[in-house]
C-alpha cells in the first residue's frame, strides 16, 4: 500500500517535471528558433537562403552583411540610430529621475493623479499621434532631426523610466539621507555621495532601457524623418524591395545590438522589475 | 558647551497637533530620555532638534545659538537611527568617517578618530566590511561609532536599541551609558521603554499626547509622579490608585480605612501607592487575592480593594491562595495623592 502511495506520488513528480522541462523548452524555443533562423540566413549566401530545403549549420558567408555595409546610406542610418537612442537616453533620464524622486520622496497635491496620467501618455496609439506631430514638427522646423525624433522616443521612454526610478527611489530608506543630512551634508549632496551610488545600478538599466525603446522604434521614425532616417526606418523602407537574404540580415542588424544592451544590463532590469536574479 | 533649550516649540500636522507648548532645558553634558508611549510625539521632538522636522511654532538653542532655521548638518549634531541608516555603498570604515570627510578633515585624521571610535565601540576588526556584512548589533554599533566620531555638542538617539534582541539589548544599554558619559556629550535619547530609560537617563522627559507631563531624575520620576499618567506608566506593575472619600481636617476614607492625606477641600481623591511599598500587617487595606504569580525574588499577588484592581509586591515566603483575605498596610512615606479632576499630583 505505502508502496503504491509512494510511486504514484514519484510518478506525479516526474510527470510535473516532465511539464516543466517541456515549458522551459517551448518558451526558449519560441525566442530561440526564430533568432538562430536569423543567424544561420544572414550567414548564407543569396543561394542558400533561397534553396529548399534549408541547412542547420551556417555556412559563415560575410556577403549580406559585406552588402549592407557598404550599402549606401547604412552607416549614416546607423549613426541617426546611435544619436536618437543617445538623445532619447540623456532626456528620459534627466526628466524622469527627477520625477520618480519627487514621487518617492515629497507628498505633493494630485501625486496620485500624476502617476495615473503618466501613464497615460501610453494609452494614445502612435499612428495618431504620428501625423498631427509630423505636421506640427515642420512648421517649428524640428521635422527630420535628431532631437525632433528623440523628443518623440523620449516621450515614448518617460512613462517607464519615471515608474521605474521611482521604485528605485522607494526602495531607498529615506533615513539614509536623513542620516547624510546630520553628518554634514546639504541636499544635494546627500544625494551625490549616498542616493546617486546607490541607484546608479537601477538609473543605467533604465537608461538602457530607454534607449532601446528608442532602438526598436520604427513609426515614429518613419514618419518623422526622410534624409536622416535611423536604421529602423531606414531597413523599413529598404527591405520592401530587397531580395531576402537582404531582409534577413537586416534583421539581424537590428535585433543583435538591442539583445547585447538586454543582456548586458538584464540583473538590473529583473532587479528593476522585481524578480529576484537566482 | 551645549546646552539646549527648546522653547515654546509646537507642532502641528495638518488638523493633528502632535507638539504642544513645549518647554525643556537640558543642560550640558546631561543624559535626557524622552519617554513615552508610542504616538506620544517623542520622536517629532527629537526630530525637531536635529532639524530634519521644523516645528509650527517655538525656538530651540543649542549652546548660545538659535538653531531653528538652520539645516541639520550646522546644528552640532549627530544622529542614531533606530533603523541604524549604515550607508550599505560604503565600508564601515568609510561609514564611520563620512562625517569627517565631509569636514574635509586631513586622511591621517580622519583615520585616527575612526580608529578610536571603533575601538570604543569594539568594531576594530570589521572595518573593511560592507554593511551587509553586518549583524544587527554590529551596525548598532557602527551607527553609534559614526555619531561618536563627529565629536558632536549634542548626540540624538532615536530608539536606538528597539531592533536588539532582549540580551544584546542589555549589553549595549551598558555599553552606551559607559561610552556617552566618557565622551562628555549632551545625549538626548527616545525610547519607550522605561526600564531602559531609568537605566540611561540623568533626566527623564516623560511625554504623553503631544506634551511632557514631567521632566525629572529618574528616582523622582518613580517616587513623585507629577500626574497620574506618569504614576500609571512608570514602574511595572504601575502604581496603584484606590477612590479617597474626604472625611475632614486632611483625613481621607480609603476603602474604610482613615489615612492622613492633603488638606484639599476636593469632593474626592486618588489614593497611590507602590506594588512594593505594601507589606501584610495587622492593620491596612482589606483586599481579597484573585491571582498569585511567584516570580522567584518574589510574589505578585493581583487582588481586588474596594472593587478596584490593586497589586501588591510581596516576600516570596508568603503563602497566598486565590480568595485568600489580605490586610496590606502601605508605608506611610510612599503614599500619594492626585487629585481626579485635573490629574496632577497633591501635596500632602
Amino acid at each position: 500500500m505505502t508502496a503504491v502511495t509512494t510511486d504514484t506520488a514519484g510518478d506525479t513528480r516526474r510527470a510535473g517535471r516532465y511539464v516543466y522541462l517541456a515549458s522551459v523548452t517551448l518558451l526558449c524555443a519560441w525566442v530561440l528558433v526564430p533568432l538562430y533562423f536569423l543567424l544561420i540566413n544572414t550567414l548564407s549566401s543569396p543561394e542558400a537562403v533561397n534553396a529548399f530545403p534549408k541547412s542547420f549549420i551556417p555556412e559563415f558567408d560575410l556577403g549580406s552583411l559585406t552588402f549592407f555595409a557598404n550599402f549606401a546610406g547604412m552607416l549614416s542610418a546607423l549613426k541617426n540610430s546611435i544619436l536618437v537612442a543617445g538623445v532619447t537616453m540623456i532626456l528620459s533620464i534627466t526628466i524622469s529621475a527627477p520625477a520618480g524622486y519627487a514621487l518617492s520622496r515629497f507628498d505633493f497635491p494630485g501625486k496620485e493623479l500624476f502617476r495615473l496620467l503618466i501613464l497615460l501618455t501610453r494609452a494614445f496609439p502612435l499612428p495618431l499621434l504620428a501625423l498631427p506631430l509630423a505636421v506640427m514638427f515642420i512648421r517649428t522646423g524640428l521635422d527630420d532631426t535628431v532631437l525632433g525624433l528623440a523628443l518623440v522616443h523620449t516621450t515614448l521612454a518617460i512613462p517607464f523610466a519615471v515608474l521605474i526610478t521611482f521604485s528605485l527611489f522607494s526602495g531607498i530608506p529615506v533615513e539614509l539621507e536623513e542620516a547624510a543630512w546630520t553628518l554634514g551634508c546639504t541636499r544635494l549632496t546627500a544625494f551625490t555621495k549616498v542616493v546617486l551610488p546607490l541607484i546608479l545600478p537601477g538609473i543605467t538599466a533604465s537608461a538602457i532601457f530607454a534607449f532601446v525603446i528608442s532602438w526598436n522604434e520604427v513609426f515614429a521614425a518613419a514618419v518623422l524623418t526622410i534624409e536622416n532616417r535611423t536604421l529602423t526606418a531606414f531597413l523599413l523602407q529598404n527591405l520592401d524591395t530587397s531580395p531576402l537574404h537582404l531582409k534577413f540580415a537586416g534583421g539581424f542588424i537590428l535585433v543583435v545590438p538591442a539583445l547585447i544592451f538586454i543582456f548586458a544590463v538584464r540583473k538590473y532590469l529583473f532587479a528593476m522589475w522585481g524578480i529576484a536574479n537566482r | 558647551m551645549a546646552e539646549i533649550q527648546i522653547k515654546n516649540v509646537a507642532k502641528r500636522f495638518g488638523e493633528y497637533q502632535a507638539l504642544s507648548d513645549i518647554n525643556l532645558t537640558i543642560a550640558d553634558q546631561e543624559f535626557m530620555v524622552l519617554l513615552g508611549a508610542s504616538g506620544c510625539g517623542k520622536t517629532t521632538l527629537l526630530r525637531i532638534i536635529a532639524g530634519l522636522e521644523t516645528q509650527s511654532t517655538g525656538e530651540v538653542w543649542i549652546g548660545d545659538k538659535r538653531v531653528d532655521h538652520l539645516p541639520p548638518k550646522d546644528r552640532g549634531i549627530a544622529m542614531v537611527f533606530q533603523n541604524y541608516a549604515v550607508f550599505p555603498h560604503l565600508t564601515v570604515f568609510e561609514n564611520i568617517g563620512f562625517g569627517l570627510r565631509m569636514q574635509k578633515l586631513p586622511n591621517d585624521e580622519v583615520t585616527r578618530r575612526v580608529q578610536r571610535t571603533a575601538e570604543l565601540m569594539h568594531i576594530e576588526q570589521l572595518l573593511k566590511r560592507y554593511s551587509g556584512e553586518l549583524s544587527g548589533g554590529q551596525r548598532q554599533r557602527v551607527a553609534v561609532a559614526r555619531a561618536l566620531a563627529m565629536e558632536p555638542d549634542v548626540i540624538l538617539m532615536d530608539e536606538p536599541l528597539s531592533n536588539l534582541d532582549a540580551l544584546l539589548r542589555l549589553e549595549m544599554r551598558a555599553e552606551l551609558k559607559g561610552v556617552l558619559a566618557e565622551s562628555k556629550t549632551t545625549a538626548i535619547y527616545v525610547t519607550h521603554d522605561q526600564v531602559e530609560a531609568m537605566s540611561l537617563a540623568d533626566r527623564i522627559s516623560v511625554m504623553h499626547q503631544g506634551r511632557i507631563v514631567q521632566a525629572a531624575t529618574p528616582v523622582e520620576v518613580y517616587r513623585n509622579p507629577a500626574e497620574r499618567f506618569v504614576a500609571g506608566f512608570i514602574g511595572n506593575p504601575p502604581m496603584n490608585f484606590v477612590t479617597a472619600r474626604p472625611e475632614g481636617k486632611g483625613r481621607w476614607n480609603v476603602a474604610g480605612q482613615s489615612f492622613d492625606g492633603p488638606a484639599s477641600d476636593a469632593g474626592a481623591l486618588e489614593f497611590a501607592i507602590r506594588p512594593e511599598d505594601l507589606t501584610p500587617a495587622e492593620a491596612g487595606l482589606r483586599a481579597t487575592a484573585k491571582v498569585v504569580e511567584p516570580l522567584g525574588a518574589h510574589l505578585l499577588v493581583t487582588c481586588e480593594v474596594d472593587g478596584a484592581l490593586f497589586r501588591a509586591v510581596l516576600d516570596s515566603d508568603l503563602v497566598v491562595k486565590p480568595e485568600d483575605s489580605l490586610t496590606l498596610a502601605p508605608m506611610p512615606d510612599r503614599v500619594r495623592w492626585f487629585d481626579p479632576e485635573t490629574t496632577k499630583a497633591v501635596a500632602v
